[in-house]
């Protein structure tokens, strides 16, 4: 029997967990403080220590130093008590292909201790709050990658646990599947879960997340809300497309005198990128542009994206695929 | 100070840090009604149990029964023991083998997210198991009787015999979990089963009598714990006789599970 309610505002407390495989510093030295009620996201490439710091603080993994705390419960001492605090979403569902989906939810239905009817009851619930009532008898083989998601999702909130981890919940979905994810996960936080989640997406950190990890080479190296990260990088761009490449020494000299920056080129768009501090400036950039006769396709401005966050935080891009110009885009001239 | 939400952490203080013996047994329970759906849905994995005995029976007993025991009808109190024996515990192999395959799998990492008992998905999965040697345990009887074999000992010792076969099945099942636990591969804990198996039946009194062979052979065939088994299933079934070779059956078995259980649930539990 252990002690009686730790009132806590932090879900998650970790402090320099490691994790090694053989000499490979999988997890190096990670602190963590998700407060309770929050969305919280971990976010960075493949092989990072995304995944094993989730193993970690849901007890699947020991950490081989440091210390994690889940509602105040250590993870190691007091592993069964964390167990009945949290639902774990794996990154491939962790449900039993053999098994229908209502047999998959009656399962860990009555794994998880309830009784008599109950367990069929529960899964009845939960299939039809997920939209799968329809291939609630069908063979699992033949559900969709979507729909084995939130199969293995709704089998991590059987219990109602007060933390959910989610270990890159949209990776392989298509765009109306993740956006139907982000609703669900949406709503579980109004319920007043706690979700720590990671993700390779940095617009998924950044549209769910209250605040964000970036973790690389198994350490964090910034935390913030997104916000504070993209404003530790820099101000928004100014971004200019003309009409005729040989205009862009031009451009430039004007860009200097009027803004008083350097600016960038990507001469294969005929494009010009400037940071922006007085937005009040642009004004008299354009009006010395006309001036000059040199015309101007298109203008925009750009917040610094999670991506650049990330180059400029760990060196290196995330691997994963930025926004590439459209290709109408890239025609129209 | 405490704002949350859920109803779980309103009232920690009734969260428990251990699982009693009645969750243990309560998800064991649930752990086999898994195994037995998994059966349900894919009836195939019950042809070694079902199709391997009938031929296996009519296979030995047409071709070594002449050479053996003068005639067919002549070597099936010999045999019919032997091969029960054999196939039965041939077949707990597979127990090893699926739970490998099954802790491969994704959903074996949500059981190890889950607050159950450690022990349940294994413990589970033997269990269920014992209804594969149930199954083969019948029907290893019901050819030989087809074939003409009626068991002097009478039914209840014949029953008494099955079970006996089935626990010993069981017990040595815990020697293929292990295997199962700590290999890498399916294919590698079949392979290592094997090596063990196929002497282990064999080098026994299972199908020609144990003063047929050569003299050292004789000495491992007799200390064999196979041996006793039948033995014990032929004083059984044969003569209706609890016998020496039943004690010694029962003993061997339990002391494989001494030793195998813990040594499979403490690598369950490391790999947890």
């Amino acid at each position: 029997m252990v002690s009686t309610s730790r009132p806590t505002e932090l879900a998650i407390e970790a402090h320099g967990l490691v994790k090694l495989f053989g000499n490979n510093r999988a997890v190096d030295g990670v602190d963590l403080a998700v407060k309770t009620g929050t969305v919280y996201g971990v976010l960075g490439p493949n092989g990072a220590g995304k995944t094993t710091t989730i193993s970690m603080l849901a007890t699947l993994l020991r950490p081989d130093a440091g210390e994690a705390k889940i509602f105040g419960f250590d993870v190691r001492t007091e592993a069964q008590i964390v167990r009945q605090l949290i639902g774990v979403t794996g990154q491939y569902a962790s449900v039993d292909e053999n098994l229908s989906a209502t047999e998959n939810l009656v399962l860990f239905s009555k794994l998880l201790g309830l009784k008599g009817s109950a367990p069929k009851r529960k899964a009845a619930e939960l299939l039809e709050e997920f939209g799968l009532t329809e291939a609630a008898k069908r063979p699992l083989k033949n559900f969709s990658g979507g729909m084995r998601r939130r199969l293995d999702l709704a089998a991590s909130l059987i219990a109602q646990p007060p933390l959910i981890f989610l270990d890159e919940p949209t990776t392989g979905l298509d765009p109306r599947t993740r956006g139907q994810m982000w609703d669900t996960i949406r709503r579980l936080v109004a319920g007043g879960s706690t979700v720590l989640l990671t993700t390779q997406y940095l617009d998924e950190a950044d549209q769910l997340a209250d605040r964000v990890a970036v973790i690389d080479k198994g350490r964090v190296v910034a935390e913030g809300t997104s916000d504070e990260l993209k404003s530790s990088v820099g101000t928004a761009a100014l971004q200019l497309r003309l009409v005729n490449a040989a205009d862009i020494p031009a451009a430039r000299e004007l860009i200097r005198t009027t803004l008083g920056v350097e600016s960038a080129v990507s001469a294969e768009a005929a494009r010009l990128s400037a940071p922006m501090q007085h937005a009040e400036l642009v004004t008299d950039l354009l009006v010395a542009l006309r001036g000059d006769g040199i015309a101007v396709a298109e203008i925009s401005v750009q917040q610094p994206t999670l991506d650049e966050v990330f180059l400029a935080l760990t060196g290196h891009d995330t691997g994963a695929t930025t926004d590439a110009p459209t290709p109408e885009l890239e025609t129209a001239r | 100070m405490s704002t949350v939400t859920p109803a779980l952490l309103n009232n920690t203080g009734s969260l428990r840090n251990y699982v009693g013996p009645r969750q243990i047994l309560e998800n064991t329970l649930t752990m086999a009604w898994r195994g037995l759906l998994k059966i349900k849905r894919t009836p195939e994995q019950l042809i070694d149990v079902t199709v391997q005995p009938i031929l296996f029976t009519l296979m030995f007993a047409y071709i070594f029964g002449g050479a053996i025991s003068g005639n067919v009808q002549q070597y099936l109190p010999l045999m019919i023991p032997g091969i029960l024996v054999q196939t039965v515990i041939t077949t707990s192999m597979v127990t090893g083998v699926q739970l490998r395959e099954d802790m491969d799998k994704g959903v074996f990492d949500r059981f190890k997210s889950l607050p159950i008992a450690r022990i349940a998905p294994l413990a589970g999965a033997l269990l269920t198991d014992t209804l594969r040697y149930a199954i083969a345990v019948t029907l290893t009887f019901a050819t030989g009787w087809v074939m003409g074999y009626h068991p002097a000992g009478g039914f209840g010792a014949v029953v008494l015999a099955g079970l006996l076969v089935i626990f010993c099945a069981w017990s040595v099942s815990w020697i293929w979990a292990f295997f199962g636990v700590i290999a890498r591969s399916a294919s590698s804990v079949q392979g290592m089963s094997m090596i063990i198996l196929f002497p282990l039946t064999f080098l026994s009194n299972a199908f020609v009598p144990a003063d047929s062979l050569p003299s050292w052979l004789r000495a491992f065939a007799n200390v064999n714990p196979v041996s006793h088994v039948v033995t014990a299933v032929r004083d059984l079934a044969n003569t209706g006789q609890i016998g020496m070779a039943a004690l010694w059956a029962v003993v061997g078995a339990v002391v494989i599970v001494a030793i195998f259980a813990p040594l499979t649930v403490r690598a369950y539990m490391r790999k947890a």
